[in-house]
């Protein structure tokens, strides 16, 4: 498990993390994208891979992920990039990111989600 | 435990005060995610309103800026450059099997809006939460979630007697077809009130289907 929240430190560590990429090349996965852990870790594994998987035996979002390793988002993010290129993970999200904003729920899921307000 | 001992006291209907989980992971079948962001200016109850609700204790973390949002985000570039950072906050209500609704609290201010194109892109609409002492807090976001068509309802959190809110309206020149309604974020059921009101919002929209909002 990574103990230190590497964010505090210098963005050296970052770029260690990270090996030094951004994320340009990847699609970007969603904030909300809900990641599953389809293998163990194993021993070569960077530490926050581990960490990763150890997190996503239960779906969980991708800022969960973040949250709980004490890492930005963005990080986050590159970091799953390896995990999904190798199947490590994969990311259960029902609709892409779009610019379009606001028109993409449809009535049964605003109603779903109505009825769970009323049950808190 | 929480560490803040401010932290609000959960209440479910029908059931004993109890305090939200630490680790409180979603259930197998979840299979996709929503995102409400409430967003205002500092200490206004963002958090608190994200914490009268949510199913779990609210997580908090942090963004960094990437160039545009989707540029290139080398990393190595943090050594010369400024970088801002945003932090927000964020809590969450299963819908169902297999949807669960993710709740953010950012800032609303210019220099975070960032994190708009980062993560809240494809949020089904916003609350925007008020403080009637700082209302100027508030312009930007308004004006921003105007200008990208996010559908949004204004709250204001009530710390005291404060103006009537015909006159927030016209303070924030809000237009008639935005609900507005007075709130108290610590109280569950005064927080999934605003909430429920966003979703009439957006309810009545579709119905109404896209209406282009310069045609008020």
């Amino acid at each position: 498990m990574n103990t230190e929240p590497v964010d505090k430190e210098a963005p050296d560590r970052l770029y260690t993390v990270t090996a030094g990429r951004g994320g340009a090349d990847e699609p970007t996965l969603d904030s909300v994208a809900l990641i599953v852990a389809e293998s163990e870790p194993s021993p070569d594994m960077q530490s926050e891979h581990t960490a990763i998987l150890r997190l996503c035996t239960r779906p969980i979002a991708v800022v969960e992920l973040s949250a709980e390793l004490e890492l930005p988002v963005s990080v986050v993010r590159i970091l799953l990039a390896d995990l999904l290129d190798t199947g490590a993970v994969t990311a259960r999200h029902t609709t892409p990111s779009t610019a379009q904003e606001g028109a993409r729920h449809d009535s049964d899921t605003l109603k779903q989600v109505l009825l769970a307000l009323q049950r808190l | 435990m929480p560490s803040n001992a401010s932290e609000p006291l959960i209440t479910a209907p029908g059931s004993t005060t109890r305090t939200a989980p630490d680790r409180f992971p979603l259930a197998g079948t979840v299979s996709s995610a929503l995102k409400i962001v409430i967003v205002g200016g500092f200490g206004v109850g963002k958090t608190t309103m994200v914490g009268s609700v949510s199913e779990m204790r609210p997580l908090s973390t942090e963004e960094i800026m990437t160039q545009a949002g989707a540029e290139v985000d080398d990393l190595r570039g943090t050594r010369d450059k400024r970088t801002t950072t945003a932090a927000f906050d964020f809590g969450r209500i299963t819908i169902d099997s297999t949807r669960v609704l993710y709740l953010f609290g950012a800032p609303g201010q210019k220099r975070f809006w960032f994190l708009w194109g980062q993560l809240f892109i494809g949020s089904l609409g916003a609350i925007v939460l008020v403080d009637t002492a700082r209302m100027e807090d508030s312009w930007y976001a308004i004006d921003r979630l105007e200008h990208h068509g996010t559908p949004f309802v204004v709250a204001v959190n009530r710390f005291g007697p404060g103006p009537d809110l015909e006159r927030v309206r016209a303070a924030l020149d809000l237009s008639n077809d935005v609900p507005l309604l007075e709130c108290d974020a610590r109280r569950r059921e005064s927080s999934r009130d605003v909430l429920v009101t966003l979703v009439h919002h957006l309810a009545s929209r579709e119905r109404g289907g896209f209406a282009p909002k310069d045609s008020m």
